[in-house]
């Protein structure tokens, strides 16, 4: 492929209005004039009430002002993520155990659908609308893929005890 | 009220949910007017990000009109329309005082790796998101800024994020006049970073991605050149040979975790889970970049770990630069750039969804059907403009 042709920049709205020579590689990042002496110094804002269970990071030293009250760990997942906020943030098993709670979870939801009185309806989630109306072949590629695979594990299923007699 | 419902990897729902209530002093009650899906809502909607719990609504872009304010929010008034900055920030600690309002420590309790964030898991706080009817705003005399007469809604809400992210991008690029830029992804960050390379004073913008439409809108609209990384046989190569065989002053990793390119990266980043993420954006970005450049990182990646050419960054001299977009710190000029015509965010909105649909919605965003840069989520009880 051959390079397109260049942009005059003389040409783009704009160009250059930022241009800013004395944009040091350390600015924007950190601003140190305002920068305290170190240290948990600041005056804190008001510290939320806390009426739900929070997990909070080993590397913390204290919770947060405010935090996020959706979704509190519950079930055979708030178990282990209880379990998974034990490690810091540096262990990949912190991480590694917070995704699987997240998978575990996912049946746990499906059970919760279960139990009040509600089948979840997985196609409409996955939206099946919009890939009917904007990818028709692309779904037929993916059911007729999907019936394939299911047919041989079906006639694998069905030869195996044949093969035993 | 109505809201979105995550029900595990690529299942969504719009569903009844009880109305948020002030949990701070410092807290508003935000009737939301307009509410986008970003690229990095796919990571989690993926099933990428760590402690994503199910029955959490996502939604970190949005503007709303508040409703209700706790005991200690002094500049907020009900009745102001306001754009939402994506990062919760209290505006006191170490990092706030430091301008870096993308990393508060008075926000998120659940890990020191990354700041308060709406709707975006557990790991970013656990706050309910914004692709809802009403969402809950912590420290709202901080980051909420009410929108100027006159600005259109659809501009306001990329301002929330996609605006200042593209920018940062590029101003953590230290551009300076005449540099080559390469943005990889041309996604809504990625068309935005490009865009906004020329105000740095770019003398060249390259755009690399996979997917025709957006390279033919990028084309236009930063204006770019712009190349699909899928007619070249290798990108690496090829942007050297289209640089003199020296590199790019600045390459831009707008993409993420969810890079197509590299079965290896696809393979362990995406379907194995054993990378953060498939880092191709960033190995590429560091193998292109001039020696002595800078890459500049706004693509998201979970908190584990990424194989990349570490080696090179070293041998090259490569100075990385990478954050979560300061909004707070951004926007006065970002009105700035809108009100004066040198951006024009409103330009990415492909899709206006009502909330009703928003499995439609993601799923249209995820799988790139139907055209589609950037969809916007309106809730059925908005009646604004």
């Amino acid at each position: 492929m051959a390079a397109q042709q260049r942009i005059d920049p003389s040409t783009v709205v704009g160009w250059g209005v930022d241009a800013d020579p004395q944009n040091d590689p350390t600015y924007p990042m950190r601003d140190r004039s305002q920068e305290s002496k170190g240290g948990l110094d600041w005056e804190r804002p008001t510290l939320q009430g806390r009426d739900i269970e929070l997990l909070r990071s080993t590397e913390h030293n204290r919770r947060t002002a405010v935090f996020g009250t959706s979704t509190p760990p519950s079930g055979l997942s708030g178990a282990i993520r209880r379990q998974a906020f034990k490690k810091s943030e540096g262990k990949w098993s912190h991480w590694l155990m917070l995704l699987a709670a997240d998978r575990i979870n996912v049946v746990e939801g499906i059970g919760d659908d279960l139990i009040h009185g509600r089948i979840p309806n997985i196609p409409a989630e996955m939206g099946i609308r919009s890939e009917l109306q904007h990818n028709m072949p692309g779904l037929i590629r993916k059911v007729a893929v999907t019936g394939a695979v299911l047919a041989v594990i079906t006639a694998l299923v069905r030869a195996a005890p044949s093969r035993r007699h | 009220m109505l809201a979105m419902d995550y029900r595990g990897p690529y299942r969504v729902r719009a569903e009844q949910k009880p109305m948020p209530t002030i949990q701070h002093p410092e807290d508003a009650i935000v009737r939301v007017t307009r509410s986008c899906i970003c690229g990095s809502d796919l990571h989690l909607y993926h099933g990428m990000v760590p402690d994503t719990r199910i029955g959490m609504t996502f939604g970190h872009e949005f503007t709303g009109i508040v409703e209700e304010v706790g005991s200690e929010v002094k500049n907020l008034k009900v009745g102001d329309h306001v754009i939402v900055p994506f990062n919760i920030a209290c505006g006191k600690c170490h990092f706030c005082q430091q301008g870096l309002f993308g990393n508060c420590h008075e926000s998120n309790s659940e890990a020191t790796a990354v700041g308060g964030i709406f709707g975006y898991s557990h790991t970013a706080g656990g706050y309910d998101g914004g692709q809802a009817e009403y969402v809950r705003v912590p420290y709202a005399d901080v980051g909420p800024t009410v929108i100027p007469p006159g600005m259109d809604l659809d501009d306001a809400v990329l301002l929330t994020d996609v605006v200042p992210t593209g920018y940062q991008a590029a101003e953590m690029g230290g551009i300076k006049r005449g540099d080559t830029v390469v943005v990889f992804g041309a996604g809504p960050v990625g068309i935005m970073a490009a865009r906004c390379a020329w105000l740095f004073g770019a003398g060249r913008v390259i755009v690399i991605d996979h997917l025709e439409y957006r390279l033919d809108f990028a084309r236009q609209y930063c204006p770019a050149e712009v190349y699909n990384f899928r007619s070249v046989e290798d990108p690496v190569y090829f942007l050297k040979k289209i640089t003199d065989s020296l590199g790019a002053d600045v390459c831009i990793d707008a993409v993420g975790g969810d890079a197509a390119g590299s079965a290896m990266h696809s393979l362990l980043g995406t379907k194995l889970k054993l990378e953060a993420g498939a880092a191709t954006a960033l190995h590429w970005a560091i193998n292109s970049v001039k020696k002595g450049g800078i890459v500049s990182i706004v693509g998201v990646y979970g908190p584990t770990g990424n194989i990349v050419p570490i080696g090179n960054v070293v041998n090259k001299g490569i100075t990385i630069r990478a954050n979560q977009a300061s909004v707070k710190r951004l926007l006065p000029r970002l009105i700035e750039h809108v009100q004066a015509g040198r951006i024009n965010p409103k330009a990415l909105i492909t899709h206006k969804v009502p909330l009703e649909e928003v499995a439609d919605a993601y799923h249209i965003f995820s799988a790139k059907l139907d055209g589609c840069i950037k969809p916007v989520l309106v809730p059925s009880s908005v009646n604004v403009s």
